[in-house]
């Protein structure tokens, strides 16, 4: 790990989940108290000032990003899951299946994600799991995609047929020499999944279909906050900025991570 | 091994794969259209009750039902929407009553001239910021344009938008409207200034992934063996980046403008929303919101066929731009395995 | 052949060239050579020695990373790492002609080869005009042996086979009528017969048109019939330079007598010496002699000085302070495996084996080996012997007909073998650089086996390894690396060490030395000697009939998946039967 992209990405990741997980305990208001001024200006007492209905800026900002990151972890590691193994079984089994697989990914992805998530969570509702789902079904298409595509390309390998001919089982196979080999593009893909994940759904609370009000929320706190930009910019400048550092600390870190993989690949004649 | 002189075949190779995949295309948005149906069909909110209002009478709602068809199966639903649709008609908005074919087109013509404004704008700049960066790789400009690049990839495109919003409605900023209030009587190309903030911002999305991609291939293309062979033959560099590189890194490239296409059609509806933009976007948000049946799944369906065809198309200038597709006697785009042999688990004969 | 006008034309005169990489590393240096017109020198050394970048130094290029830092390179006249900008990429094709190694790659796909031949004559200011130039072209097409119907011109390169696209690069190089061609290594990846016939044809152009060569070669094998004189390389120095037939018959530098007693050769079979060690990477060079360490005439004084070239006799120079003065003796060989009349039953027996993917690959073969000696396999490309290789190791999708293995039936594929028999027959792979997993260490590699078939864990397994270890003569600290910190012999030893851990009696090679030096592949093929005087019974896959000499008692000869001939080996190579045997044999590179 000594690759400065995956230091850095890695800090800055962590900085922001840290502020998130703390949050709630630093907060010095509830986040749903109406304690000031609609759009106040940043006062000694509530340093960046106040919102659209008067709650403490600081507060919601410090509460607001629990669900956007636990969210994005949660959809990002469910497609990860799910789509590795789908990856994997369609690279690694029979035609017929492999096809299905395949052609149900291609099918899905024909569709530009954020209008599928928009469909979805718009027709069933606001529950945070079934946002955190949709947001995963979106991703997993990809997912599905890179992980046949190296699993295919691992499995054509000479040690993959020698570890054959000596008769391990098909499961030693799968866990012991094919994975291991793919886990690389995998973690990469994870992390660009974050932060496309954050965009997404705070992209879906600005629109109005994620957490429901009053929660304190960072993509909402845009959303509500949008007439008074002018006015305080504070209350929407704010949660903008904690999301794109976490967005791009997650990228920092995925790119590191390829960047690493890359200069220590295999030397090939 | 060698193919023996060319006698073209009576119909190329690539024309009756381009046929299968046109096909299968259609295949696709006809399935994605049958899934959106049924989904938006079987929903717990009834359209009826949202045209007449919660306190509308019992008999009403059902006989209003009747009339809307919603009474009836599922299947026979989506067959007799599929069959208007394949004539033209695609119901009448719930909303608005007005028929959504009308609605439709002229929104789809504002996206089409925003999403033509996108490509117009980001194709040229990121070839050739991704040539000239491939050109002077490593250097400081490359290393600072990189970074400006992920910063701009990472950042979530509604908040581009805003900050753009915001930027331009601060006190001496205000020469482009940050909102787009286009008025329908005028011609679009006079109204042009209300297109540009939501063009930058989606090309401020866009630009990262293609400019990358373009850079990424050009360097493949310039570290390749004929290059150096090329070279080597004193063949002039100038010559070498434009007329040897550039059709090697030209195909990478048009899958990454496919791409960025249907990336922006996604991201389209944040901008829009964000501008008031009056496109496909908007209607969509605002047929989501009124639980607007006809409409979304008319958009859902158009929004399909547009991604199909695109697909179709990057696929079919891959082939073209391919010497290698274009003359094979089969196309596969499927990597085969390096030795022609199948893996142990694949039964079939020759297709890795 | 045309004899050339002995005017005292030096085409090409190097002078103390040095190639450097970052940190003062030194790639090549000291080298100093002239040539003359219508010569070709063979420069040879293994990989490491600096061939290649010597090679493209001669076109003042050095690759990503290196730089031609001291030196002069001269030819007709002309200075040419003095010359910047436009003066060299004038130079370069119209002065000297490069050929790169690999064809495939070194042709643009996207361009069609009338297009590139076309360009390539219009860049430089040849005096030329239209026609003048298509006329050019044909010419050069015709002769270099390739049609020159428009219609061949509008192909492109991957419409094209090797041979012919190296001849394609051959005209590339000649279209500009240079003084000097530098080739790399350009037949390596063609099958023999197209290799032969490719040498001759650059042989009578260099002699009809007067142009110098330099062919940058690993095998002396295969030089040995092109070149004028040939130039040894070892860890970016000249360590001798010699005419040809003085270079093959009193080599005076360990080095090359080493080279040379390591090369097999298919005119007869002689007794393989390995080189001990591996050649110095640049910057890891010891002080004084960079053999040194793997000489066997290492003394206090080769470690004092580096010694520099010297006449050793006329037109004979070498780089040592003890040199080898008597000519060089071949010491034959018998067969390890009597080939009178086998009283033991086969070990193995293939009848009626059909291979078939998307076209038939191998019909109806039938074969035997008997236990205890080395069959080799042999064909070119495409014959299916890889094929037939993996059918019979358990790898064989597609593939129909009976096996037997010591009296009983051998299924085709090695998952419905039963674990007793599927550890006798092991197979190695061709590249080596794929066979082990990058994920574990060579120990995880290697006990994975051990617990799989015999149940052996933990000290007894680590007793095991390290006695397979030193048997590939490989040290016992290699257990606990991962395999990128490996070089390509090494992975191939243990990948060796993975099948003798399994007990085999059949040993399947699938051309396993074809990725590595020639003295790297002597120590393998000592090693399986040894082994095969041990009791194990080999079943050899080559394209080399060097190493078929070297190695087998019998071998089968496969064309486009038919048996062409089998029989002792002595018999088969000294007395073909077969017409495609002969032409084989013919175009096979040979030291004798």
């Amino acid at each position: 790990m000594n690759e400065p992209q995956i230091r850095n990405g890695a800090l800055v990741t962590a900085l922001v989940i840290a502020f998130a997980l703390l949050g709630p305990w630093l907060a010095p208001q509830g986040s749903t108290d109406m304690v000031g001024p609609v759009y106040g200006a940043p006062t000694g007492s509530a340093w960046l000032g106040y919102d659209f209905l008067g709650h403490d800026v600081l507060s919601r900002l410090l509460n607001g990003g629990l669900s956007v990151l636990w969210m994005s972890v949660a959809a990002a590691s469910i497609a990860l899951a799910i789509g590795s193994t789908l990856g994997l079984l369609a690279g690694l089994s029979r035609r017929r299946l492999d096809q299905l697989i395949t052609w149900s990914a291609d099918v899905s992805l024909a569709f530009p994600d954020l209008i599928l998530v928009l469909l979805i969570v718009s027709m069933l509702g606001r529950a945070p799991w079934l946002i955190v789902l949709t947001v995963s079904i979106a991703f997993i298409p990809g997912v599905i995609r890179l992980a046949r595509a190296s699993a295919v390309a691992v499995a054509g390998q000479e040690f993959v047929e020698a570890a054959q001919m000596m008769g391990y089982s098909r499961r030693r196979i799968l866990f012991k020499e094919i994975l291991p080999n793919i886990l690389t593009p995998l973690l990469v893909h994870f992390g660009n999944m974050l932060t496309w994940g954050v965009g997404m759904l705070s992209g879906l609370s600005f629109l109005g279909y994620g957490v429901a009000p009053p929660t304190a929320d960072w993509g909402l706190m845009i959303n509500e906050n949008q007439a008074g930009l002018l006015v305080q910019p504070w209350a929407v400048l704010a949660p903008a900025i904690l999301i794109g550092v976490f967005a791009y600390g997650t990228n920092i870190l995925a790119e590191g991570i390829g960047r690493r993989s890359a200069r220590m690949g295999d030397k090939q004649p | 091994m060698s193919e023996p002189s060319c006698k073209s075949p009576r119909t190329p190779a690539w024309l009756s794969w381009f046929i299968g995949r046109l096909g299968y295309g259609l295949l696709t948005a006809w399935v994605i259209s049958l899934v959106v149906f049924i989904a938006t069909q079987a929903l717990p909110s009834d359209p009826a009750r949202v045209i007449l209002g919660p306190d509308a009478p019992l008999e009403s709602i059902l006989t209003l039902q009747h009339q809307l068809g919603l009474d009836q199966p599922i299947l026979w639903q989506y067959l007799r929407w599929f069959g208007s649709a394949l004539s033209g008609d695609l119901g009448e908005s719930l909303d608005s009553n007005a028929p959504v074919s009308d609605i439709l087109w002229g929104r789809l013509g504002y996206t089409l001239v925003l999403l033509t404004g996108v490509i117009l704008v980001v194709v040229p700049a990121a070839l050739a910021l991704g040539v000239a960066l491939a050109l002077r790789r490593d250097s400081r400009l490359d290393r600072w344009s990189l970074s400006l690049l992920i910063f701009l990839k990472a950042t979530p495109g509604f908040l581009l938008a805003i900050g753009l919003v915001l930027l331009f409605s601060m006190p001496h900023m205000d020469w482009l409207p940050a909102v787009s209030i286009l008025d329908p009587d005028q011609s679009l190309l006079r109204q042009l200034k209300f297109l540009v903030l939501p063009v930058l911002a989606l090309s401020l999305t866009a630009l990262p992934y293609l400019t990358r991609m373009v850079r990424a291939a050009m360097i493949e293309a310039l570290d390749s063996d004929y290059v150096v062979a090329a070279r080597l033959r004193g063949i002039p560099y100038r010559r070498i980046v434009w007329g040897h590189t550039l059709p090697n890194a030209l195909v990478p490239a048009i899958q990454g403008v496919a791409l960025t296409l249907r990336t922006l059609i996604g991201g389209a509806v944040l901008a829009e929303v964000i501008f008031s933009y009056p496109g496909i976007g908007t209607a969509l948000n605002a047929a989501i919101q009124m639980r607007d049946l006809p409409m979304i799944q008319a958009i859902v369906l158009v929004i399909t066929l547009a991604v199909v065809l695109i697909n179709l198309l990057a696929d079919l200038l891959t082939v073209l731009l391919t010497p290698k597709l274009r003359t094979a006697r089969r196309v596969t785009m499927i990597q085969r395995n390096r030795r022609g042999i199948t893996p142990w688990w694949r039964r079939s004969r020759g297709d890795a | 052949m045309n004899a050339i006008t002995e005017i005292d034309t030096g085409v090409l005169q190097v002078l103390d060239l040095r190639v450097e990489l970052p940190g003062q590393v030194d790639v090549v240096s000291g080298i100093s050579f002239s040539l003359q017109a219508g010569e070709i020198l063979g420069l040879v050394g293994e990989s490491g020695s600096g061939k290649t970048t010597l090679a493209t130094a001669l076109l003042a290029h050095a690759r990503r990373g290196a730089r031609i830092v001291d030196g002069q390179v001269q030819v007709a006249g002309q200075a040419l790492l003095s010359l910047e900008g436009e003066a060299l990429r004038r130079a370069r094709g119209s002065l000297i002609g490069y050929v790169a190694q690999d064809p495939a790659t070194a042709l643009n796909p996207a361009l069609r080869i009338g297009h590139l031949l076309r360009e390539t004559l219009a860049v430089h200011p040849s005096g030329l005009d239209r026609a003048a130039q298509q006329h050019r072209i044909s010419e050069t097409l015709r002769d270099v042996g390739l049609p020159q119907d428009p219609e061949f011109l509008r192909r492109f390169p991957h419409q094209l086979s090797g041979g012919q696209q190296q001849r394609v690069m051959l005209a590339l190089a000649f279209v500009l009528r240079p003084r000097l061609i530098v080739l790399d290594e350009p037949t390596t990846a063609l099958d023999v017969s197209t290799q032969a016939h490719i040498l001759a044809t650059l042989r009578r152009l260099c002699k009809s048109q007067g142009v110098a060569a330099v062919y940058v070669s690993h095998d002396l094998a295969v030089i040995k019939d092109l070149v004028d004189r040939v130039m040894v390389m070892y860890a970016g120095r000249i360590v001798e330079m010699a005419s040809r037939d003085r270079l093959f018959s009193r080599p005076s530098h360990p080095y090359t007598r080493g080279l040379l007693g390591a090369i097999p050769d298919v005119a007869g079979r002689r007794e393989l010496k390995a080189i001990a060690g591996h050649a110095p990477a640049p910057g890891q060079r010891p002080p004084g002699c960079s053999f040194g360490p793997r000489c066997e005439r290492f003394s206090a004084a080769c470690q004092a000085l580096e010694p520099q070239l010297h006449a050793l006799d006329v037109g004979h120079e070498v780089a040592c302070i003890a040199p080898h003065v008597q000519p060089l003796q071949a010491i034959a060989l018998a067969p390890i495996a009597i080939a009178s009349a086998q009283i033991a039953p086969a070990l193995l027996t293939i009848s009626g084996l059909n291979v078939a993917y998307d076209r038939q690959v191998l019909f109806d073969i039938t074969l035997q080996v008997q236990p205890g000696e080395c069959l080799a396999l042999v064909g070119e490309s495409g014959s299916g012997k890889t094929s037939l290789a993996r059918a019979v190791a358990g790898l064989g999708e597609n593939a129909e007909g009976a096996l037997s293995y010591a009296g009983r039936p051998l299924p085709l594929q090695s998952r419905q073998r039963d674990a007793g028999l599927r550890h006798q027959i092991q197979y190695i792979f061709q590249n080596p650089y794929r066979a082990l997993n990058p994920r574990q260490t060579v120990y995880q590699t290697l006990s994975a086996p051990l617990e799989h078939f015999f149940k052996i864990k933990g000290a007894a397994a680590r007793q095991r390894v390290d006695a397979v270890l030193e048997r590939v003569s490989l040290p016992a600290s290699v257990a606990d690396v991962y395999p990128h910190s490996l070089s390509g012999g090494e992975r191939q030893r243990v990948a060796i060490a993975r099948a003798l851990l399994c007990e085999p009696r059949l040993l399947i090679c699938d051309e396993i030395t074809s990725a590595l030096d020639v003295s790297v592949q002597a120590s393998i093929l000592d090693l399986l000697r040894q082994l095969q005087r041990e009791g194990l019974t080999l079943l050899f896959v080559t394209h080399d009939l060097g190493v078929v000499r070297a190695i087998a008692d019998r071998v089968l000869v496969l064309k486009t998946g038919r048996v062409v001939e089998q029989g002792v080996v002595d018999e088969v190579l000294d007395r073909p039967q077969a017409a495609y045997t002969r032409a084989l044999l013919e175009h096979s590179p040979s030291l004798g």
